[in-house]
């Protein structure tokens, strides 16, 4: 007797196109997908709890392991929640600041071209994954530069950055920066012109602003759907008041336009990036803090624009070097969640690309 | 390059003598026949595997293997003897029997189209009068392997990868073959030396190039090759069809896919590009070299196309291969046999 029936798929947590090890279990129909569910904690590490044990200094390297390709920008929201916390958030060099602007957005370049890449790899486009990391590894080199590691860099520390900026960085970076136009040319050349590409993403699994909303979602991702919210420019922190750009925000929130904004994103960030190489003064790079960082009993939360979203950390001091509790607010776990929705009725293979486009980070979700 | 035929000559004339048996002789210098185009298709692949990872290496800012031999050269033989010392795994819940001989099927119809595929004037194994045939029709059984694989192997998704094998290769066949027909019905032949013989004055590509693109997007197809490497689909599907195949078994898959492609280039250049009639008259180098600088020449179209496009998705791929190639291929036909109507009519 013939007969039909759905097929459970178990998609992940070692597959090639989880970025990591998520897993979602699908069901289904041929190759269309009638349910998902999504499953997480693979890489769980544990990390919040780790903070309590740790003092606010010996804490810092621990954010290069939530997301993994955006170790500064995890530091530098860090470092400036507990600076906040501690009331001297206004006592940072100048110098400081900008270097930490600078590192941010290098590292929301190098972040969103990873995503680039990775998008073009899940689609079998291999050889745009290498332009993407071609660029991405010169930032990495900068990083190295300047903190010594490339992913894992510990460069902020409470009160400014872990050392000056030496000779051959600015140099460096200013012929990134000269470079950087050609390359986003070539990467919409390699991808984003092409007609299978288009015809792979172009209203696939749009999600409407207000889903977006609900789900909590920010960043990119919501911006794509139209939300039109930086924290960057409408709750600046730092510095960032200072310099002019855009917000790239598109309205069909498609796998496309996920897409689109980060690369349009790219370009704003080398615009920043070429105001702060310009206005770099000289100066300290480090406050006068207390060699034992005491945060006055409290609590704070603090969130940045993150390359993913809004990342944010809940600190609350009992006055001791130790947080009492550290929490971490996660862009990508907020984003991953409305996977489940958005996965119904696509094919298998759209799937695959629309979970790219949402840009997860398996570290930081699971923490 | 007629030595070949030459040295076959003495040598069946030797083995005549000394065995006494004219019979005997032939099923001797057919079997040895066979074994050089078989060693000859092996001898190829090293070539193609060090050609795809060099060029791909070149489209994507790297170096490709450098390591063994001059410019890695030596890199697959060498991947070769690893795969054969891999443990043969058949996964617990298989179709034992079914999923040990897919892959030996899928190279055996690899290696059966050669039969006809000549490379240069007589080098051939067996001019078939059906030639053209013969190849489409080993080519569509290769099909079969596919689905044994996927569906022997007790994995969802190599059953998946088999299922699309299926629906692609066997719509991807339709276009294929009318995009042959057009050739087919100028020369009036299938034997595939006669095709080459007709393109003395003009290669069929200018008549054709109709047909030429719909040959060559719908062999694109037929080889599993990005972008429309469905079947494999490496990033959904981990591996498609062979997925549950180790060791040299998963290596009899790629031999036979790059096989296959040598096959489709072959037959695209003897079809379309002249076999090995020399263009502008630069008849001193042998009809052999042109004929293999013509297939080279199509495997290099091949994989350029493979490492510039992401992968199609597979319900895009049935669309354009049902709405736009056997149309195109159709409309070809037509006009084909409309030219040819008018040609005979001016001509008488």
């Amino acid at each position: 007797m013939i007969r039909t029936e759905e097929m459970k798929l178990n998609f992940g947590p070692h597959h090639p196109s989880t970025h990591g090890v998520y897993r979602a279990v699908f069901t289904l129909e041929g190759e269309y997908i009638t349910h998902c569910v999504n499953h997480l904690g693979y890489l769980h590490r544990g990390i919040e709890k780790l903070a309590e044990s740790k003092t606010y200094n010996q804490f810092i390297p621990y954010n290069g392991r939530l997301d993994y390709v955006s170790g500064m920008m995890n530091e530098a929201a860090y470092v400036q929640a507990v600076e906040e916390l501690m009331g001297i958030s206004d006592q940072i060099p100048e110098r400081a600041q900008y270097i930490r602007v600078i590192m941010s957005e290098l590292q929301r370049i190098a972040s969103h071209l990873v995503f680039y890449a990775s998008m073009a790899l899940d689609m079998a486009g291999s050889t745009p994954w290498f332009y993407g990391f071609r660029d991405r590894d010169r930032i990495l080199d900068l990083f190295e530069m300047a903190a010594g590691n490339r992913m894992m860099p510990n460069y902020m520390r409470i009160g400014g950055v872990a050392a000056d900026l030496n000779e051959e960085f600015l140099p460096t970076l200013r012929k990134l920066l000269d470079d950087m136009p050609k390359c986003i040319e070539e990467y919409n050349g390699i991808l984003t012109g092409n007609e299978i590409f288009q015809a792979r993403t172009i209203g696939v699994a749009p999600l409407s602003g207000e889903k977006a909303l609900n789900y909590g979602m920010s960043g990119p991702s919501a911006r794509a759907s139209g939300i039109d919210y930086d924290l960057r420019r409408d709750e600046p922190y730092g510095i960032y008041d200072r310099f002019k750009f855009n917000v790239p925000v598109t309205q069909n929130g498609d796998t496309f336009d996920r897409y689109l904004v980060r690369l349009l994103e790219i370009e704003e960030s080398v615009r920043i990036l070429e105001q702060a190489y310009r206005d770099l003064s000289e100066g300290p790079v480090m406050a006068k803090v207390p060699k034992v960082i005491k945060p006055p009993a409290g609590e704070i939360f603090y969130r940045i624009e993150h390359s993913k979203g809004h990342f944010g950390f809940h600190i609350v001091s009992d006055g001791s070097n130790k947080p009492y509790r550290l929490r971490i607010y996660s862009p990508c776990f907020v984003n991953v969640a409305p996977f489940e929705e958005m996965a119904v009725g696509l094919h298998m293979q759209d799937a695959i690309a629309t979970f790219a486009s949402l840009d997860i980070i398996l570290g930081e979700i699971d923490r | 390059m007629d030595i070949f035929i030459v040295w076959v000559e003495i040598f069946r004339h030797w083995l005549t003598v000394a065995t006494g048996i004219p019979i005997l002789a032939e099923i001797i210098v057919k079997a040895a026949l066979t074994l050089g185009v078989i060693i000859f298709v092996l001898l190829n692949l090293i070539v193609l595997v060090w050609l795809e990872r060099k060029l791909s290496a070149f489209f994507q800012m790297r170096r490709g293997p450098n390591r063994l031999g001059p410019a890695g050269f030596f890199q697959f033989p060498v991947d070769i003897v690893k795969m054969l010392g891999k443990e043969d795994i058949v996964p617990a819940n298989a179709d034992r029997p079914v999923f040990l001989i897919a892959s030996i099927c899928a190279f055996l119809t690899a290696i059966m189209a050669w039969a006809v595929i000549p490379l240069g004037r007589g080098l051939i194994l067996e001019d078939l009068s059906i030639g053209i045939f013969y190849f489409i029709a080993i080519g569509s059984t290769g099909t079969i392997a596919f689905i044994m694989a996927g569906f022997s192997s007790n994995n969802k998704y190599a059953l998946l990868g088999g299922m699309r094998a299926a629906a692609q290769m066997i719509s991807y066949e339709i276009p294929m073959v009318f995009s042959l027909l057009g050739v087919i019905m100028i020369t009036g032949s299938l034997t595939l030396s006669k095709i080459v013989e007709g393109q003395k004055s003009i290669w069929f590509i200018i008549p054709q190039i109709l047909a030429f693109l719909c040959y060559f997007i719908s062999s694109i197809a037929e080889t599993n090759r990005g972008p429309f490497d469905m079947t494999e689909g490496e990033q959904e599907l981990v591996g498609g069809y062979f997925l549950e195949y180790s060791g040299i078994r998963y290596a009899l898959f790629m031999v036979a896919e790059y096989t296959h492609l040598v096959a489709v280039s072959a037959i695209a250049a003897l079809v379309f590009l002249g076999g090995w009639n020399a263009p502008f008259g630069l008849t001193f180098i042998p009809g052999f070299i042109w004929m293999m600088l013509k297939i080279y020449f199509m495997i290099f179209l091949f994989m350029w196309v493979r490492w510039t496009f992401p992968r199609i998705r597979i319900d895009h791929l049935m669309h354009f291969g049902w709405k736009v190639l056997i149309p195109v291929s159709l409309i070809n036909i037509v006009l084909t046999g409309i030219g040819i109507f008018v040609f005979r009519a001016i001509t008488g």
